[in-house]
């Protein structure tokens, strides 16, 4: 084994990083989900599209600002901008005209429906940015690399996903901590998640708690796709193979786990770059077997809660 | 006012079983009347990652189709497209497919973008027994592993592809000593290393393979695989990936300066060149899928490169790129065999039968070459293989020093399989690739 880690080690080390980059941004769309699953009990199909609609809202916003002659820097505004503006016109509208119409029904038409809604999300996508891949550096080129020592060597990462993408989603984990732990709304949407009923017993209203959720979750999975444009293409269907990996996060985390959600996302994406690095032929199914090891040990996931059954 | 004759309830059951029950081998022979419009059905992504091939493809069909019919048609006989998409799946492609040729009786099929579309619809078009040209998927297992008497390509396939890669890389650059592939994670990806791998294997073997990398299909971060390969240095990355795929590991690559350390050899980037602009830099190899690109140094027929290209820019604000070729070729191929089947008939309109029997040994025009349609009913077409380059006249790098393969050097005879004639190969395939073709004037 030691003699594994002095061979291997710098090698591990860099993974670490590239683990920790990737993590970042699984976090922050997972969290979103995490937190309306944990409110609201929809399994929202959609949230993949929050994601897209940010990513090439960023992108757009972005290349116009850029075009624009404005500052590098401004790109970044771009990036806030597009996802404030994508959760907060999208969220409220869907929540208050097509998920409040559905709150009392079986859990599977609710996944069919977010799953229509996603289907025409993706048809509206098309029709606003086509079908050919939509690209915007800005960011990454403003902020350049920085180079790691390797072996006699140098590997260059971007700062952007080294620095500022995990300090992102430190802050925004944390701030979210604090939000839910330290103010009155996070302490009623904490109530709500535990029990709903005896919440909604003691006189807080639902409907207003629902709606700020499900806006708040949508916000963040915009400014995950919004922080992910500058690092890559966006093509019909980016929505779908985020909203996958997603799920197993959620259900790995536990129920309206914040932290679950963080440790949960370093886990896969730091399991993801080892396997990259060591065994590449896992690297599809590493987010899986870490998700079916965690629920075979703890069926309510690493931070969750075990629910009594009601008969 | 419409002339109706009289219909008995016994007419229509007799009408109805006999369309039902009528040997479809009748049908197709039975002497064809002259429509009043030439119904093609087209399968094509239009949804989902792959549209970024499929809806260039469906464009070039619509521009095209319009083409044909300001020209007065096909054999006089006008167009009309019935797309499906394949983003669904092969369930629902295979239900359309039935559907477009069962009930909406479309005369011809032009399938599909996917290997695996391909091989779900070849034997469907067998047992409708309906003209199916495979217009752009790559797969050389279709014609190898079956034989089809209704399905016919009209480009190359895989193999010719990928040989044509490995041979200009063997031919201009002979020194690696490693390599590291980097390919998405399904049958064109694994297909493509599988024939490479074997043709290096026999033309120059004892290179080190430094890794092998299959990220997930769609993925968009390749940070772990473009630190893999820094810390490997391998003299050469293949990547046949395509799309927001290769779009995006190019970025990531050219910001990490990936490309500064090691030769890439991107078979399909012909179709990313624009779009990543002057992030790809000089002194890597690209290939087109076929010897189309618009700046081809000598198309066999300059003014309708020009035309097409012109044609597909100014209605879609970007330069072709090779399913729009493909589907050019389709059309070409289509109209060469109506007016072959159509004169084997003496001068009536040809039956299906008649229509499939045109195909083996077709000779079409493509703006760039003459291609053929061998018996088995594989397309034979050129590939072009350059080098990047900036030039100041374009935004994004274009190919130099570029070397059109005759088809017959990269792909196996009638009859024999791939991987096995590429085990048949030796160092004298390479001493005779041509030299790069310098521009006309």
């Amino acid at each position: 084994m030691g003699e594994w880690f002095e061979q291997n080690g710098a090698l591990l080390g860099l993974a670490l990083l590239d683990g920790i980059a990737s993590a970042a941004l699984i976090f922050m769309v997972a969290v979103g989900l995490n937190l309306v699953f944990g409110v609201l009990r929809v399994l929202n199909v959609a949230h993949g599209s929050f994601f897209a609609i940010g990513a090439y809202a960023a992108a757009s916003l972005g290349l116009f600002l850029a075009s624009a002659g404005l500052p590098a820097w401004a790109s970044l505004l771009a990036i806030l901008l597009a996802a404030v503006l994508t959760g907060l016109t999208l969220g409220p509208l869907i929540e208050r005209f097509l998920l409040r119409r559905i709150y009392a029904e079986e859990s599977v038409l609710q996944l069919l429906v977010t799953f229509a809604l996603f289907m025409i999300l993706e048809d509206a996508q098309k029709l606003l940015w086509g079908v050919q891949p939509v690209s915007f550096s800005g960011p990454v080129s403003m902020m350049g690399t920085v180079d790691v020592p390797f072996a006699g060597d140098v590997i260059p990462y971007n700062t952007y996903q080294v620095i500022l993408l995990p300090a992102i989603a430190l802050l925004t984990l944390v701030g979210l901590a604090l939000f839910l732990r330290r103010t009155l709304t996070g302490r009623v949407i904490v109530a709500v998640t535990l029990d709903r009923e005896a919440a909604t017993a003691m006189g807080i209203d639902a409907g207003r708690i629902y709606l700020l959720t499900f806006a708040f979750g949508a916000v963040l999975a915009a400014l995950g796709g919004a922080l992910s444009a500058p690092t890559a293409s966006l093509v019909p269907g980016v929505g779908a193979s985020t909203i996958v990996l997603s799920f197993a996060v959620v259900a790995t985390a536990g129920l309206g786990q914040i932290e679950g959600a963080a440790l949960t996302a370093l886990m896969i994406g730091i399991g993801r770059s080892v396997a990259v690095t060591f065994e590449p032929e896992l690297e599809v199914v590493v987010p899986y077997l870490i998700m079916v090891a965690v629920l075979l040990v703890r069926p309510q996931g690493l931070f969750g809660v075990p629910e009594t059954r009601r008969i | 006012m419409h002339e109706s004759s009289p219909l008995t309830r016994r007419g229509m059951l007799a009408a109805g079983f006999g369309s039902v029950l009528l040997p479809g081998s009748l049908s197709a022979q039975a002497p064809a009347q002259k429509p009043s419009e030439l119904k093609i059905g087209i399968t094509t992504f239009l949804s989902g990652p792959a549209s970024v091939f499929g809806v260039p493809g469906r464009n070039a069909a619509e521009m095209l189709a319009e083409e044909v019919n300001r020209e007065g048609g096909i054999g006089g006989v006008p167009v009309r497209l019935f797309f499906v998409d394949e983003g669904p799946g092969i369930d629902h492609l295979v239900g359309e497919f039935r559907r477009l040729v069962q009930n909406e009786r479309v005369d011809v099929m032009f399938a599909s973008i996917s290997s695996g579309s391909c091989l779900a619809c070849t034997p469907l078009a067998e047992e409708l027994r309906k003209v199916t040209v495979l217009w752009d998927c790559g797969s050389q297992r279709i014609f190898e592993e079956n034989s089809y008497k209704y399905a016919f390509r009209s480009q190359a396939n895989s193999t010719g592809e990928v040989m044509a890669a490995l041979l200009y890389l063997l031919k201009h650059k002979p020194d690696f000593r490693s390599i590291a592939v980097v390919n998405q994670d399904y049958a064109w990806g694994r297909d493509s290393w599988e024939i490479w791998k074997t043709g290096m294997d026999v033309l120059k073997p004892g290179v080190r393979v430094a890794a092998e990398l299959f990220p997930r299909f769609g993925a968009t971060d390749f940070s772990a695989e473009v630190t893999r390969l820094l810390a490997l240095r391998p003299d050469i990355i293949l990547n046949t990936s395509w799309g927001g795929d290769l779009d995006t590991f190019i970025r990531q690559a050219a910001e990490r300066r990936l490309f500064e350390r090691s030769t890439f050899v991107m078979p399909l980037a012909e179709s990313s060149l624009e779009r990543v602009g002057r992030l790809l830099p000089p002194g890597h190899i690209v290939g087109s899928r076929g010897d189309h690109w618009h700046q081809h140094p000598r198309p066999a027929n300059p003014q309708a490169l020009q035309r097409f290209v012109e044609n597909y820019r100014s209605r879609f604000n970007a330069y072709p790129i090779y399913p729009t070729y493909h589907m050019a070729q389709a059309f070409s191929a289509l109209r060469a065999a109506y007016a072959k089947a159509i004169a084997g008939n003496g001068g009536n309109w040809p039956s299906d039968l008649q229509l499939a029997g045109a195909f083996p040994g077709l000779e079409f025009d493509s703006p760039t070459a003459r291609l053929r349609i061998r018996e088995d009913g594989q397309g034979m077409e050129p590939q072009l293989i350059g080098t990047t380059v900036q030039d100041d006249r374009f935004p994004f790098p274009v190919m130099d020093r570029m070397v059109i393969f005759p088809p017959e050097m990269v792909m196996p005879p009638v009859g024999q399989k791939s991987l096995a004639w590429i085990r048949t190969l030796n160092a004298d395939v390479v001493s005779r690739v041509p030299d790069p073709v310098r521009p006309a004037g």
